[in-house]
């Protein structure tokens, strides 16, 4: 997914606007010239300079760029696919783990995941179950890092 | 003093859980190099969250083994597929396969792992030599010495090596700009925390670097379209045959590739990957057979093999004496270092000199093990290139929540690693390098707090900064960084006419 560098200038101009105008309003410590809001406010003014420097540069461009070129990924439905499958299924994790326990949603995670990577069926459960265990196991009971055990509470070990 | 230093640090190295900390990061390192896909700087990353649990010298040596290892095993499958394991490697990969298609992987591999072994060795020699003075001149630097140095590492990693240098300055101010988010600032206001209790004290590095360096890296193998590399069917025989002649043979290159290596690490924002693009390049320069590289030649190899394991070691210069990264693997260090309350700088060799003493045995000693483990990796390559990565990768992904969910015990990390990951897989769609953004990163607060004092001790006369003797001879280097370019590109603007006419 490339875009035209119009366009992230354009973003980034945006951006760069945005945090001047919220460091603007940020209080002035009495007696002192420099507060708060100096600093991030001189990297924005920096990143406005830069924004429209590279907006410029995209318009110069001796060939003009499409405004957004997809990459060849985008265009097979494989890779799109599993493109979309570990962003969901990192999402999925951070709303369901609580509720759901580590255990079920990594096991899913993994299986998913290495479905859609075309593993060899017969191997994907013995994994996933397994993978899930051992990194249970070393972070929950070697490291004591509290992973939620979620719906699987009541056989907590 | 010194010697009841060496040997508390001797101590602190020789603990059977620090040795076996290095065995398994060793391990750890070889394998992920040698898998194409995953990287030196992805090995740190994923090592991260493990040492968030241990104490700092085990925390650093398993970082600096893992390195270490990584950048030499990354050459392996460049001999063997074309592929380069890690970024490092990619200077000589073709030169190592062509040294394979005639029969000679032995003396590629071979002259990979013992130059990477000496290369090694020779940045931690000028670390040790070199770093202890420069602590005791970086202690009497104030703050104005301080923000220029910061500005002066920042400007070298935008403008050494990057294609499009407004880019990478667009990706170091994004970084300095998220260094800003939360309370830690010396005004001690919230600042672009949108009304989040989670972001108040920052975003941790931790989950980003997971997420920037990890993550990133396994958007990137699901979204690659080319085709799985072919798997040759070789036994490896000694590869310890005939480098004592190469040795004798290549002895100036190699001191020239490992100097070179060493400095292009200490300077910040680049590291192992240049060093090794650079030195081939030099090595061809300066060769008596300049004509012999690109056929298969071993000369390119030894120099630049040498030069990208020194960089490691190089790096480190800058992290423990100031406190800048000198590439983006010191930079997660620095952060781990931070997490460990033993905060890099000058202050460091006068309060826990043990523990920089141990970081130096424990580079003499990764470099050390690594020609037997490295031999036994060459051994088992053909098995350890044919693990599925299909299998491999749902498990990374898996590590990386865990990792980054233990660092706070809160989903908010794994929500970090997503928002990184994807973010950093964008910027590199889209040309942007990801190296200047982690530097600003772990250097915005510095550079603040360093601005701030500076100006209010000042009372606000900017120009102040340039008045303190060493204060000036940094800020006339920066400006000579800053307006090179611009420089050059006026001199090219001036002469062209002239040679058109």
């Amino acid at each position: 997914m490339k875009f035209n560098d119009t366009i992230t200038g354009a973003a980034l101009l945006a951006l760069a606007l945005t945090i001047l105008q919220t460091v603007m309003q940020y209080p002035v410590i009495p007696g002192q010239n420099i507060g708060p809001g100096a600093f991030p406010g001189l990297l924005a003014v920096l990143l406005a300079v830069c924004a429209v420097l590279l907006i410029i540069k995209g318009l110069k461009a001796k060939s003009h760029e499409a405004w957004v070129e997809i990459g060849g990924w985008v265009k097979s439905w494989f890779h799109l696919r599993n493109f979309l499958i570990t962003v969901f299924g990192l999402l999925f994790y951070i709303y369901f783990s609580d509720r759901l326990g580590f255990l079920i949603c990594a096991t899913l995670l993994v299986g998913v995941m290495m479905w859609a990577l075309e593993v060899r069926a017969k191997l994907i459960v013995p994994i996933a179950v397994i993978t899930s265990l051992v990194i249970h196991f070393i972070f929950y009971k070697g490291l004591r890092v509290p992973l939620p055990w979620g719906i699987l509470a009541p056989f907590q070990w | 003093m010194t010697t009841a230093v060496l040997i508390q640090a001797f101590w602190l190295v020789f603990d059977p859980y620090v040795l076996l900390v290095i065995l398994c990061s060793a391990i750890f390192g070889l394998f992920v190099g040698a898998i194409p896909g995953l990287s030196a700087t992805m090995a740190t990353a994923l090592l991260v969250p493990i040492t968030f649990f241990m104490p700092p010298v085990p925390a650093i040596a398993a970082i600096v083994t893992a390195t270490a290892m990584a950048i030499f095993s990354g050459d392996i499958p460049g001999a063997l597929l074309r592929i380069p394991g890690t970024p490092a490697s990619a200077a000589y990969t073709d030169e190592a396969y062509q040294m394979t298609l005639k029969g000679q992987a032995e003396i590629a591999l071979g002259a990979g792992l013992v130059f990477s072994a000496i290369g090694g060795l020779f940045g931690t020699l000028v670390m040790i030599l070199f770093s202890p003075g420069l602590a005791e001149i970086a202690l009497k630097f104030s703050s104005f010495e301080y923000f220029w140095l910061v500005v002066l590492g920042l400007a070298g990693a935008v403008f050494i090596g990057n294609t499009s240098v407004l880019k990478a300055c667009i990706s170091l101010l994004l970084g300095l700009l998220i260094a800003c988010i939360g309370l830690e600032n010396p005004a001690a206001l919230p600042r672009f925390t949108f009304g989040m209790n989670e972001l108040m004290s920052g975003v941790e590095l931790i989950p980003m670097m997971v997420g920037m360096f990890a993550v990133s890296e396994l958007l990137r193998y699901i979204t690659n379209l080319d085709p799985p590399p072919m798997i040759v069917n070789k036994n490896i025989g000694n590869i310890f045959a005939g480098m004592w002649d190469l040795l004798k043979k290549y002895r100036w290159a190699l001191v020239r590739g490992s100097a070179l290596g060493t400095i292009i690490g200490i300077q910040p924002g680049s590291g192992a990957d240049m060093a090794s693009w650079l030195s081939y390049a030099m090595s061809k320069k300066f060769s008596k057979e300049p004509e012999k590289f690109g056929t298969g030649h071993v000369e390119g190899i030894v120099e630049s093999g040498a030069a990208n394991n020194s960089s490691l070691a190089g790096a480190w210069i800058p992290a423990i004496v100031f406190g800048i990264p000198g590439d983006s693997i010191t930079a997660i260090a620095i952060g781990v270092l931070y997490l460990k309350n033993m905060n890099p700088g000058p202050m460091i060799f006068v309060n826990n000199p043990e523990n920089i003493y141990a970081i130096f045995l424990v580079f003499i000693l990764a470099n050390i093990i690594m020609v037997p483990l490295g031999w036994l990796t060459v051994k088992l390559s053909t098995k350890i290139l044919r693990v599925p990565r299909n299998i491999l990768m749902p498990i990374i992904l898996l590590f990386c929540i865990v990792g980054s969910f233990s660092i706070n015990n809160s989903v908010w990390g794994v929500t970090l690693i997503l928002f990184f990951g994807l973010a950093s897989f964008l910027l590199e769609e889209n040309g942007f390098p990801v190296a200047p953004a982690i530097l600003g990163v772990v250097l915005g607060t510095m550079m603040e707090e360093n601005f701030v004092t500076s100006m209010i001790k000042s009372d606000g006369d900017p120009l102040v900064f340039f008045t303190r003797p060493i204060a000036m001879w940094l800020a006339a280097s920066t400006f000579i960084i800053l307006l090179w370019p611009v420089g050059t590109w006026a001199w090219d603007k001036l002469r062209s006419p002239k040679i058109a006419a």
